[in-house]
């Protein structure tokens, strides 16, 4: 079988090789170079945005560009940016800690993958064609219902062929984790990273669908004629309101509980010291995921609910408090009398906790219905968010990038770089967004393209400008960090940080199948406890077989590409019924593909156990 | 060896008493269904009042779906733990959003 051994392929082997991959290693990959680009993408507009904003009545964008400019910066950060590198980080991570051999449904990891990849590209032509949509990442009716040109299409037929990809990622890692857990791993040896995947893609299965039908209302409305939204037609704005939000919050979770997970593995291992408190990190991160779903009306307290409905979800919202402070404590005390180590994947942990707690203070402060009448649409809340998802989400997969690289690519960010980049990120940070809390306070309103010249609010906008600045020097130096160590960084040991859990008790490369056999858990922090006991590894749990791996295929990417052309057949067919045959070809493809799927038996391959030892599948 | 045909004897034996259990439930329930549409159809032909007739309706739809998932589809057997929270999970964020757009957007 030496057909399974991988030789120096040439471009096109290789090009073919990742559109087919069924591999979580590589889909990890293919999710990092996505997230990666639409980062940088989301980066862009972000830069925009605070050129505008340095000085009063500035006209470097005009007023519609920007309002595009704004809305695709918050859709491509949360949707195309943040959710991608997670994955990025769950599917290099979590078939490695639970000790399988890859998730449960390959192939439909790959379709996952896909799905997103296109519906993004599909939301970012709208750039190049007639202008992005506009009405803000939250798209409220009937602003978004009114709105002219094909934008807001985009952003409707875009986030729903990549909602249905994250949707599918979400029920993949739930199968995973309950059905492929190493022998020995019962839930509460599950290390935390796996814990909030866990929760997460429970959160993204019943979360995701109030997406979808909202997305639906509002494409029937936009497209079909329907009055979902439309007061004069019997319709309530307010319907698109609660459908994005309780969408829209647990989101935020899902966003935030996966770097929870990420600090819960940095601490512990560069601190030497087993997690503090690992029963009540679980509790807390199960109760944060359900406390989640009760609080999506404090995003409304000003529309007018009423003064029980704000109050109810004004203490469920503070409520959340108390198990993210359990958190927060349970990390300082892992610090506490630890062997610390401070390099950059740990720098990025501690920078994390004081800033995400600011960012939990204004929180607190915003829960307040009362005193959101205040806050409410000014910078205050637009610090508050970026105090969240920057200072815990970005920093968290900074971490995650850092921590796990050497177990991605074998080498190890170059240090001086990565703290380079550290530093330079945090304090632009800390300057973009913490003054940004008293611009708010001071009045100025958010999502406005332009402020006048006599309101005392130039100098915090000078101040913030610089801050992005910075933030985009640290995420430069973090591209070429990354390019010199791909070129020149050494080859490191499969454990090059003397880690706890089961992915670092594999070799250099992860070979193909992961394990040789599966190894047996006796234990949380399973790696450590064999270190402890004096042997060099994991002790297995079945002796060396057959190994029974999934074929690649390239039906995911053709389905994908069948929804991503019927996308513009069903927002163009609006302006010219003879679109409906591109929506009809693309259906097309997309069902033919899921035909042959169907009907072709295809049982994968198996690894022989002679070809093990002669270095099958490495 | 003795022992051993016993054991199994007692066991088929114990597996016959519990199907045939499960087949008497099965029966009862799928009677108690038929006669839960009986009542369904007939309460909307007699020409009720509305506000007397729906929340029956609703609370005997409600009944047998869970008859339909606990008897029929057996999660009443064990190892279904997972798939009753996830279950249950889905239910009760879906009940929430039909809650807020009762009381919230339409009341």
């Amino acid at each position: 079988m030496s057909t399974t051994i991988e030789q120096n392929k040439g471009f096109g082997a290789t090009l073919w090789d990742y559109l087919t991959t069924v591999d979580h290693k590589k889909i990890a990959v293919l999710y990092l170079i996505g997230g990666g680009f639409f980062f940088i993408l989301g980066g862009l507009e972000a830069m925009a945005i605070r050129i505008q904003l340095i000085k009063p009545a500035n006209d470097f964008v005009s007023a519609g560009f920007y309002n595009e400019i704004l809305t695709m910066h918050g859709t491509t950060m949360i949707f195309l940016a943040a959710m991608p590198l997670i994955f990025a980080l769950m599917n290099a991570v979590i078939p490695l800690q639970i000790g399988a051999r890859d998730v449960a449904f390959p192939f439909l990891n790959s379709l996952g993958f896909w799905l997103f990849l296109f519906g993004g590209i599909l939301l970012n032509a709208s750039w190049f064609l007639g202008g992005a949509p506009d009405a803000g990442w939250t798209a409220y009716a009937p602003l978004s219902t009114t709105s002219p040109g094909h934008g807001v299409d985009f952003y409707v037929l875009g986030l729903q062929i990549s909602g249905a990809g994250t949707l599918i990622a979400g029920i993949n890692f739930l199968v995973t984790i309950i059905n492929m857990r190493a022998p020995g791993m019962t839930y509460m040896r599950m290390p935390l990273f796996t814990w909030t995947t866990f929760v997460v893609s429970a959160l993204i299965l019943f979360a995701f669908p109030a997406l979808t039908v909202g997305l639906f209302l509002l494409m029937f409305d936009r497209l079909f004629g329907s009055g979902f939204f439309d007061a004069s037609m019997g319709g309530n704005s307010v319907i698109w309101e609660h459908l994005f939000w309780i969408f829209g919050h647990p989101e935020v979770y899902i966003l935030i509980l996966p770097a929870f997970g990420i600090f819960s593995e940095v601490l512990p291992t560069f601190s030497k010291k087993r997690l503090f408190g690992y029963t009540a990190m679980v509790f807390a991160t199960v109760l944060i995921g359900f406390l989640g779903f009760m609080v999506w009306a404090h995003h409304m307290f000003t529309v007018g609910l009423g003064p029980a409905a704000n109050s109810i979800f004004a203490i469920a919202t503070m409520a959340i408090a108390v198990p993210t402070g359990i958190k927060i404590f349970n990390w300082l005390f892992t610090m506490w009398g630890g062997s610390i180590r401070i390099n950059t994947a740990m720098l990025w942990a501690l920078g994390f906790i004081p800033s995400f707690t600011i960012g939990g203070m204004t929180g607190v402060m915003v829960a307040a219905a009362p005193a959101d009448y205040q806050y409410h649409d000014s910078y205050f809340i637009v610090a508050h968010f970026h105090y969240v998802i920057v200072g815990g989400v970005v920093f968290g997969i900074f971490a995650g990038l850092h921590y796990w690289w050497p177990k991605m690519f074998g080498k190890i960010l170059d240090e001086t770089l990565g703290k380079i980049t550290f530093w330079t990120f945090f304090t632009g940070f800390h300057l973009t967004f913490f003054i940004q809390h008293f611009l708010g306070l001071m009045g100025m309103p958010r999502r406005y393209w332009t402020y006048g010249a006599d309101q005392g609010l130039e100098l915090g906008n000078v101040i913030s400008t610089v801050g992005a600045f910075l933030m985009a020097i640290g995420a430069i130096v973090f591209l070429y960090n990354v390019i010199i160590t791909t070129i020149k960084g050494d080859k490191v040991s499969g454990d090059p940080w003397d880690g706890r859990t089961l992915e670092w008790s594999i070799p250099n490369p992860t070979p193909h199948y992961n394990f040789t056999q599966i190894p047996l858990v006796r234990g949380l922090d399973p790696l450590w406890i064999e270190k402890t006991e004096g042997r060099k590894g994991m002790t297995p749990a079945e002796p060396i077989g057959d190994i029974h791996m999934p074929n690649p295929s390239i039906l995911p990417f053709v389905m994908s590409l069948g929804l991503f052309i019927a996308g513009f057949g069903a927002i163009y067919q609006i302006d010219n019924p003879i679109w409906l045959v591109v929506l009809i070809i693309g259906m097309g493809i997309t069902f033919g593909a899921m035909f042959i799927r169907s009907v072709k038996d295809d049982h994968g391959h198996h690894i022989h156990k002679e070809d093990l030892d002669k270095g099958a599948g490495l | 060896m003795v022992e051993n045909t016993n054991s199994t004897n007692t066991n088929l034996e114990y597996k016959r008493a519990k199907r045939k259990e499960e087949m008497k439930q099965q029966v009862v329930t799928f009677a108690l269904m038929i006669v839960f549409t009986i009542i369904a159809f007939t309460m909307v032909t007699a020409d009720l009042d509305k506000l007397f007739v729906i929340p029956i309706l609703l609370v005997l739809a409600i009944v047998q779906v869970g008859f339909q998932l606990y008897y029929f589809m057996h999660m009443s057997h064990k190892g279904h733990e997972m798939p009753s929270l996830m279950f249950y999970g889905g239910v009760s964020v879906a009940f929430l959003t039909i809650l807020t757009m009762l009381v919230l957007v339409w009341w």
